[in-house]
């Protein structure tokens, strides 16, 4: 009997702890959780969501979208980039051997491929990439010997991954993008795409509606189930289709002389999806917003 | 202890104590079992004929999938180990149930709450945290219903006339006290009007899972296969030693796991669950060098009885084990994370380990309790070779499809859709596993009730001889 209570006390213990550390000190840590500041910004992060929006996650929630697919973005890393912007009074052709003359200091020896292979064309187009997928570090004192010599640089701070190169997203998933969120659904299986940033991905909401009602209208052979309960197909009014009807292609639309229409909750979860935007930079997942196209 | 004189009464007195209690839990846990894996058939059309349920809420995939995953752990796994715990309890203590109408009403309740649940799920009304999808009435019931079954096995437990603590005893009374604390947590601080905010939810909602999934359901298995494997087979269990240890180890590590590594939290969470995850490798081998110990050279014959479920149980307990250990391994989870290996992992310790290890208790308990034999014995056989096949077909093809997608999803040249079109042929493979599955089931499920209805038959009978004798019923009885 002694060593029964032993035993229980020992694994009362065991069990016990890890509600400790699992649920009371998270919920210490992050319960107060205040909003986030953009990076380089005075802006605050996220931005509550409108009505629609709110109602519409209830609507993800009750049709169980997240079964299939999930909210969170993964990286694989963070690498900084090193533009040259202006030369200055320098001319491209002082400056490729500026370029060659460092490649035989020792700390660019890693980069010689790169540098050599970045300057092998070049006829003075700028930008230009100087220094590729590299650390904070080396980016900072590249952007230094640039600067010494007369010339203008921009660094910027990308992430990387297979998701981002998917498209999915700027940057990895973080804590603070769910923090309005309730319940928050991170999902766990992507048999579908990854909805993180499908506000910034897919931004018309026609399209939005066109696809839950005809997943195959917009994605050929898609898997995803069509959402039809949730637009009413009605006969058109005088003949005329009225301005909410879906747009649909032929083996999709309903029979002549109707219409497709959304109800309120397909227009409340596609106000959700839209409202399905992380894609500022963060403290903990920074990156360097970019206007003209990457590189 | 003069236990051996009165022996003989008490073993009739302890069946029949059990008799009403356990069929209760069992025969509905038998039929959520179908229902379950007939919900998963549904679920599993939608990957071959995508707009079958478009117009049809009720059975579209994001509502029918969670559904027959409650159904087959709410409604098949856990009132089974419910029952097959009172039943251990009785026999280990040798002491008839305590309190035995208790169960009966736990039991309904149970099964009601199962059944609102369920329903509430399908028309959309469930709390968007997997695995706790049931709504806030159906949760309360459960959560009562257990109560007065943990009363129940506790107050058996006090009155046993066995002082001696086996090893099941530890499993499963930590499983009796750890599932309230963990419902009860999860369901306060996720489910109420004022929830916690942002991803302390998924937080929470990842210990649960895991100590519910996991810990919960290897506790009662364990549990179970360490009082079956011996009683079978006629052999001490190898060693008591051992077993406490691989119990201490298992609660130590298990409770801890669940978070995975590339989750959008704090870092310190994910590491430490990561290193648990990894330590969870020792109790498995314990376990694993238990089980085999224990049954080599045991002479038990009876192929496709319940020493077969039993030990094909814990193999798949190692198996599942063994995944659960590399999803938890940052390595291989940055490539099986968001894939089918998770859910292919989750229903072989549902189906694979769990419910081989509870077919074999109760086709082992149930003659002895209903003091009958089974009705259908080669169903029974028959079960076990289809419980076998469709546990193999439903989870290797899905764990494999789950490897194939994880690599092509990293590898962003591959279109998304190509992805997926590669998963459907094992997807199609898998469903016939569920096929079979259902197959199985029904058996299980015909030789429960025929042996009910015959029950049933037979006391109405005696109720009516009662009647029509001449002799006072007191008489007749004896
Ligand atoms: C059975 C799994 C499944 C369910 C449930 C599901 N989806 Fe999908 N979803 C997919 C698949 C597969 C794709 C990719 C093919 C396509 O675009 O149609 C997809 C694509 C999408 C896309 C386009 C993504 C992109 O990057 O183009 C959106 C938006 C979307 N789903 C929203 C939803 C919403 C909202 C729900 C719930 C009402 C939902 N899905 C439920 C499987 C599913």
């Amino acid at each position: 009997m002694k060593t029964g209570i032993g035993v229980f006390i020992a694994a009362a213990f065991a069990l016990g702890s890890s509600w400790c550390g699992l649920v009371l000190a998270p919920s210490l840590q992050l319960g107060s959780a205040k909003l986030a500041t953009v990076l380089n910004s005075t802006d605050t992060y996220p931005v509550q969501r409108n009505g629609d929006a709110t109602l519409g996650l209830q609507i993800y929630r009750a049709n169980g979208c997240a079964a299939c697919h999930t909210e969170q973005v993964r990286q694989e890393g963070v690498s900084c980039e090193v533009s040259l912007t202006s030369l200055g009074k320098n001319k491209p052709e002082d400056f490729k051997p500026f370029a060659q003359s460092l490649l035989t200091l020792p700390e660019w020896l890693d980069h010689t491929k790169e540098l050599s292979a970045a300057f092998k064309d070049w006829t003075g187009i700028l930008p230009q990439v100087v220094l590729a997928k590299t650390d904070k570090e080396s980016a900072d004192k590249m952007a230094d010997l640039l600067k010494a010599a007369g010339c203008k640089s921009e660094t910027r701070i990308y992430a990387f991954g297979s998701d981002l190169s998917r498209g999915w997203g700027n940057r990895r998933s973080v804590a603070a993008d769910f923090l309005y969120d309730n319940p928050v659904q991170l999902g766990s299986l992507r048999a579908g795409p990854d909805l993180a940033n499908i506000g910034v991905r897919m931004a018309d909401a026609n399209v939005q509606l066109q696809h839950l009602y005809a997943p195959g209208a917009v994605a050929k052979n898609s898997v995803m189930p069509a959402f039809r309960y949730l637009f009413e197909v009605r006969k058109q009014v005088d003949g005329a289709t009225s301005p909410e009807a879906l747009t649909l292609p032929k083996e999709f639309a309903p029979a002549a002389g109707y219409e497709v229409v959304p109800k309120a909750e397909a227009k409340q979860l596609v106000a959700y999806l839209l409202s399905l935007r992380a894609n500022v930079p963060l403290y903990e997942a920074p990156f360097t917003p970019v206007i003209s196209a990457k590189p | 202890m003069n236990l051996n004189d009165n022996k003989l009464s008490t073993e009739a007195e302890i069946n029949a104590s059990l008799r009403v209690s356990v069929l209760a839990l069992l025969g509905g846990a038998a039929v959520w079992l179908v229902v379950g894996l007939a919900l998963g058939i549904v679920a599993s059309l939608t990957f071959h004929k995508p707009d079958m349920f478009a117009s049809c809420s009720l059975l579209t995939y994001g509502r029918v999938a969670p559904a027959a995953n409650d159904a087959l752990l709410y409604g098949f796994c856990m009132p089974a180990g419910l029952g097959v715990i009172l039943w251990i309890f009785a026999r280990l203590g040798q002491t008839p149930l305590a309190l035995p109408i208790v169960p009966v009403v736990a039991a309904n309740l149970w099964h009601l709450g199962v059944f609102l649940g369920l329903a509430g799920i399908l028309i959309g009304e469930t709390s968007g945290h997997t695995w706790l999808e049931f709504s806030r009435a159906a949760s309360v019931l459960l959560f009562a219903a257990f109560l007065l079954i943990a009363v129940t096995a506790a107050a058996t437990f006090g009155a046993r006339r066995d002082r001696e603590l086996q090893p099941a005893h530890w499993f499963l009374f930590a499983a009796l006290l750890w599932f309230p604390w963990i419902y009860s947590t999860a369901n306060l601080l996720l489910a109420t009007n004022s929830p916690v905010r942002g991803v302390v939810q998924p937080i929470i909602g990842w210990w649960f899972t895991n100590n519910l999934i996991f810990v919960w359901l290897a506790l009662v298995g364990v549990g179970t296969a360490f009082y079956l494997l011996p009683k079978i087979s006629t052999r001490p269990l190898a060693t008591t030693g051992y077993a406490l240890f691989s119990f201490l180890t298992l609660v130590f590590f298990g409770a801890w796991c669940g978070i995975p590594a590339g989750a959008p939290v704090p870092a310190w969470l994910p590491t430490l669950s990561g290193l648990a995850g990894g330590l969870l490798l020792v109790p498995l081998v314990a376990i694993a060098i238990i089980v085999i110990q224990t049954v080599r050279g045991a002479k038990v014959a009876y192929s496709g009885g319940p020493f077969c479920f039993t030990k094909i149980g814990m193999i798949f307990f190692i198996i599942s084990g063994l995944m659960y250990v590399s999803l938890a391994c940052p390595k291989y989870s940055r490539v099986l994370e968001f894939t089918w290996f998770s859910p292919a992992q989750v229903q072989l310790q549902l189906l694979g380990f769990f419910a081989m290890i509870m077919f074999g208790a109760i086709y082992e308990l149930l003659p002895r309790v209903m003091n009958a034999p089974l009705p259908f014995p080669k169903f029974a056989k028959l079960h076990f070779f289809l419980a076998l096949a469709g546990v193999a077909l439903f989870v290797i093809p899905l764990a494999i499809a789950g490897v194939e997608q994880g690599i092509k999803l990293h590898d962003a040249n591959l279109a998304f859709a190509d992805v997926n079109a590669a998963a459907v042929l094992f997807f199609r493979i898998s469903t016939t596993g569920q096929l079979i599955l259902l197959l199985g089931a029904l058996l299980f499920a015909l030789n429960i009730f025929v042996m009910t209805i015959q029950w049933k038959i037979a006391l109405l009978k005696t109720a009516l001889a009662a009647i029509k004798a001449p002799l006072p019923v007191s008489e007749v009885k004896a």
